[in-house]
């Protein structure tokens, strides 16, 4: 384990997978991932659900910081801030890390020692 | 990308040799430099410190959940819980399983860390209630998407 992944946080990110733990909230995002900003009249258009409720899990990604509002003129638009994401794409890299260090020393660990 | 982390190896060593380097808390620790305070015993909690030099501060708090012999040893814990100002109790623990397949070489490991999208009851919003789960499957869209945008 090399010093940067021991300084591994508790999870700061639970959040943000909770929040995309949701397939409205998911889609939401695929929605925004082009980097335009969308309406919510837009976002609602093709789903079966309403306003209100693409309203709600719009507030979801924007309370963890994955969507953000923004103004256009009378219009209130939201996009996507990809660096949460990123940031969990980041945190599982390195988990996958440390597990694959540990995993080689108790390699070593077994087929070498006497028993 | 998913909630979990999942990891395969191939072990030249019998069964019975990795069930104990897993289990018997000296040579656990051994591998995985953590000095434990005493033996692993299911729903027991297990403490101890790191062992890494210049990371000894660090403490090991694990919660042991499942051990049926030369098949699967669980955990749940709080990974390198550094900040001495936080209180990592109030996190939701990921769940760690170890689980052991007899090959003709020797042992298949599979090792499994899940749970990082567990958000504590009392933080969690109400729409995270809705319509949970499928998204695992999904991930891959957003992975896709980072990947393009770094």
């Amino acid at each position: 384990m090399s010093a940067k992944t021991r300084s591994r946080p508790a999870k700061p990110q639970a959040h943000i997978f909770a929040a995309l733990g949701d397939e409205t909230r998911l889609s939401l995002v695929n929605r925004l991932s082009s980097g335009q900003a969308h309406s919510i009249a837009r976002l609602t258009e093709g789903s079966k659900l309403t306003r209100q409720a693409i309203t709600k899990h719009l507030r979801v990604l924007q309370d963890v910081g994955i969507v953000r509002g923004v103004r256009a003129g009378r219009e209130s638009l939201f996009e996507l801030d990809p660096q949460p994401i990123r940031e969990i794409r980041d945190y599982l890299n390195l988990v996958s890390e440390e597990w694959d260090q540990a995993l080689a020393r108790l390699k070593a660990f077994v087929e070498s020692k006497r028993f | 990308m998913t909630d979990r982390i999942e990891k395969r190896i191939e072990l030249k060593a019998p069964i019975s040799r990795v069930w104990q380097a897993l289990t018997d808390y000296r040579e656990f620790g051994e591998w995985f430099r953590v000095k434990l305070d005493g033996p692993f015993a299911p729903g027991q909690a297990s403490s101890g410190h790191i062992t890494y030099p210049g990371y000894e501060h660090v403490r090991w708090e694990a919660v042991i959940q499942a051990m049926e012999p030369e098949r699967l040893l669980s955990f749940t814990w709080h990974p390198y819980a550094v900040d001495p100002k936080t209180d990592y109790s109030q996190e939701s623990p990921t769940l760690v399983e170890f689980r052991l397949e007899k090959t003709s070489n020797g042992t298949l490991l599979v090792v499994t860390e899940s749970g990082f999208d567990k958000v504590p009851a009392n933080r969690r919003p109400e729409a995270f209630r809705m319509n949970e789960g499928g998204w695992a499957e999904q991930m891959t869209n957003i992975e896709s998407y980072v990947r393009q945008n770094p």
